[in-house]
């Protein structure tokens, strides 16, 4: 009981940080329909930031964490600049190949540049556990969770309360229409980018000092995104968030209770299962093309 | 006049070994070989069906280690204290069941995944191919895990009369990987040109038309799956044997993107395609080695693709047939044209 009480815990806290990919991969998923290889290094790319911000120039930690977000953010719109814009239009195994490559060249450029050495971020916090009976959680890891909560609900103000939020869900419905409508569609294309890759760097940031921060961390990070996406519902946030906590519990109980060899195997599974019994994800509101 | 420029090709790749006498060039072309087989059976999916495989991969190791586990045998113990003891076979017998288990699972993933289409079928793949590769990794009983298994022989092939032929040099395992690979060609060319294969363009081109006259979508890209699976499965089982040790490394994404690579920029859909694009990724890091180190070999690997994809998006075989024909054409159209203004006169 105990047990399940600490894993139920560490859910919360990971499930967090779930959320965040996913709703940045959901996102741009949905609304511009590229399959985004390059999420799981934007994951990389914040944690990396977070690290140089506070161990190279010193800078506070708090602060630190918006800076990663920016960086995350000029990175994002970098890309769909150089990389998806010239590929408006083309079909969607195309921009998916072009962005392995890209995958393929900035997960190597971070290695060639940061060295293949696991790095781990100090952070402010005091190191004994917040202890509460049974139950023991870190306060780095609280500050976590709370960082997380925060982003979750300013992305949905971004979404639903916001000019450029009703452009985005506009052109998600139905981007010729939006287009006649008067959103400039491209435009959008790119914050939905940006924004989408800020919010994996941030999750990037965020995970960077509880964990150890290495070239290969947003691997495993992009397919658990893919997987609480199509858990979620295509463009769906409400299901992205959910489908984040489900998630983190899947691994949770699968790491205590089956073997932890195959914690990270639950995200595939999670993907093969939804795709068989259901294809549209568990809170579909929007019929799936293709 | 196409049989001609096959068997000409074939004769040429054949000769290879007998002015090249670097062995680290001759490996680069066996494993290129070996990937180029793979190559060819991404292209039959991914050319011919339209549909993205992106856990290829999965195939391709499933087929080496059925082959490397029929030839060393393993002792695996099952619920308590059921043994599951295998002693071991002869490599070759490894080689056909590599095929054969290869293909179906090439069957059960075609059954399941085809259901979904387009992104859904690339995710499904991608997770079906990590998931056997946390398997090879954590069921250490069978696989070895991390530690790899090792000492895997070499395929032997009993010839009458003679005592079994142990294919152990690189020379030989040339040869053996140039006899599959056209075999694996000649056989994908069959299909395609088939009915099966003229459905298979089909539905690619238009699924709901292609339903509409009657193909049969599921069996149809089942059949293309189980083929395809099959072939990467002997790949796989040649890599293993020419190798001799392999661990769960082998199921790693970028395998996959490899095969990919050489189908995009050879040209998906083509069946000379694959082979060309082998051809140049395979022997690309060769050339990249001695000027940069790996991290930035990879980098210009990851560019290279990313500019293909810019370039040729068709891939270089289709962009260079389609030039050739516009050649031709400017070279006939004065005669047309002679021709027409015969007739009106």
């Amino acid at each position: 009981m105990n047990q399940l009480l600490q894993h139920l815990i560490n859910t919360l806290v990971l499930g967090g940080t779930y959320a965040l990919l996913g709703i940045g991969l959901t996102l741009i998923f949905g609304i511009m329909n590229v399959v985004n290889f390059t999420h799981g290094i934007l994951y990389t790319f914040g944690a990396y930031m977070m690290f140089i911000v506070v161990h190279q120039f010193g800078i506070n930690f708090f602060l630190a964490i918006p800076l990663a977000i920016a960086a995350g953010w000029l990175l994002g719109a970098a890309i769909d600049f150089v990389l998806l814009r010239p590929l408006r239009g083309s079909d969607i195994d195309t921009t998916m190949l072009v962005m392995i490559g890209a995958w393929i060249a900035m997960q190597s450029g971070a290695l060639w540049i940061w060295g293949g050495v696991a790095k781990s971020i100090s952070n402010p916090f005091p190191d004994a556990p917040l202890v509460l009976g049974p139950v023991s959680v870190s306060w780095v890891r609280l500050f976590v969770l709370a960082a997380a909560a925060l982003l979750i609900v300013i992305s949905y103000g971004l979404i639903n309360r916001t000019k450029l939020g009703r452009a985005m869900r506009a052109t998600f419905q139905d981007h010729d229409t939006a287009a006649l409508m008067g959103v400039n569609v491209g435009w959008i294309y790119t914050s939905t980018f940006a924004i989408g890759s800020s919010l994996a760097a941030a999750a990037g940031a965020l995970l960077g000092p509880v964990y150890v921060v290495f070239p290969q961390m947003g691997d495993l990070a992009a397919v658990k995104a893919f997987a609480i996406v199509i858990l979620g519902g295509l463009g769906n946030i409400t299901g992205a968030v959910i489908g984040g906590f489900i998630l983190a519990l899947a691994e949770e109980l699968g790491a205590g209770y089956v073997s932890s060899g195959y914690r990270d195997a639950m995200g595939f599974l999670i993907i093969i299962a939804v795709l068989i019994v259901k294809p549209t994800g568990l809170f579909a509101r929007a019929e799936r093309v293709g | 006049m196409k049989r001609v420029v096959g068997l000409i090709c074939v004769l040429a790749f054949a000769s290879v070994p007998l002015w090249l006498r670097d062995p680290y060039l001759l490996n680069a072309l066996i494993t290129t070989g070996i990937f180029i087989i793979g190559a060819m059976s991404l292209n039959l999916l991914l050319g011919f069906t339209g549909q993205l495989s992106l856990g290829h991969v999965a195939f391709f190791g499933i087929g080496a280690y059925v082959s490397s586990l029929t030839a060393l045998g393993f002792d695996v113990g099952l619920f308590g204290d059921v043994h599951v003891v295998h002693t071991p076979w002869p490599p070759i017998v490894g080689f056909v069941l590599a095929i054969i288990v290869a293909g179906c699972c090439g069957y059960l993933v075609g059954r399941l995944s085809f259901r979904v289409r387009g992104a859904y079928f690339v995710i499904v793949t991608i997770s079906f191919a990590e998931v056997v590769r946390l398997v090879a990794l954590n069921w250490v009983e069978l696989t070895q895990g991390p530690l790899a298994l090792n000492n895997i022989p070499s395929i032997a092939i009993g010839l009458p009369g003679m005592g079994d032929l142990v294919l152990r040099t690189k020379l030989q395992n040339y040869y053996l990987v140039l006899v599959v690979a056209v075999i694996a060609y000649v056989l994908i060319a069959r299909l395609v040109h088939s009915h099966y294969g003229r459905a298979m363009r089909g539905l690619m081109e238009n699924e709901t038309l292609a339903v509409a006259v009657g193909i049969d979508v599921t069996r149809t890209l089942t059949l293309a799956a189980v083929i395809s699976a099959g072939i990467a499965g002997a790949a796989g089982s040649l890599y293993a044997h020419y190798i001799r040790i392999i661990d769960p490394d082998i199921f790693a994404f970028i395998n996959t993107v490899t095969m990919v690579i050489m189908v995009v920029s050879g040209g998906k859909g083509s069946l000379a395609g694959p082979v060309v694009g082998g051809v140049i990724f395979g022997l690309l890091p060769v050339v990249l080695r001695p000027i940069m180190p790996p991290e930035a070999q990879w980098i210009s690997y990851g560019c290279v693709l990313i500019l293909i994809l810019f370039v040729l998006p068709r891939g270089i075989v289709p962009s260079l047939a389609e030039r050739l024909m516009q050649v031709r054409a400017r070279i006939a159209r004065p005669v047309v044209a002679s021709s027409i203004a015969k007739e009106r006169a």
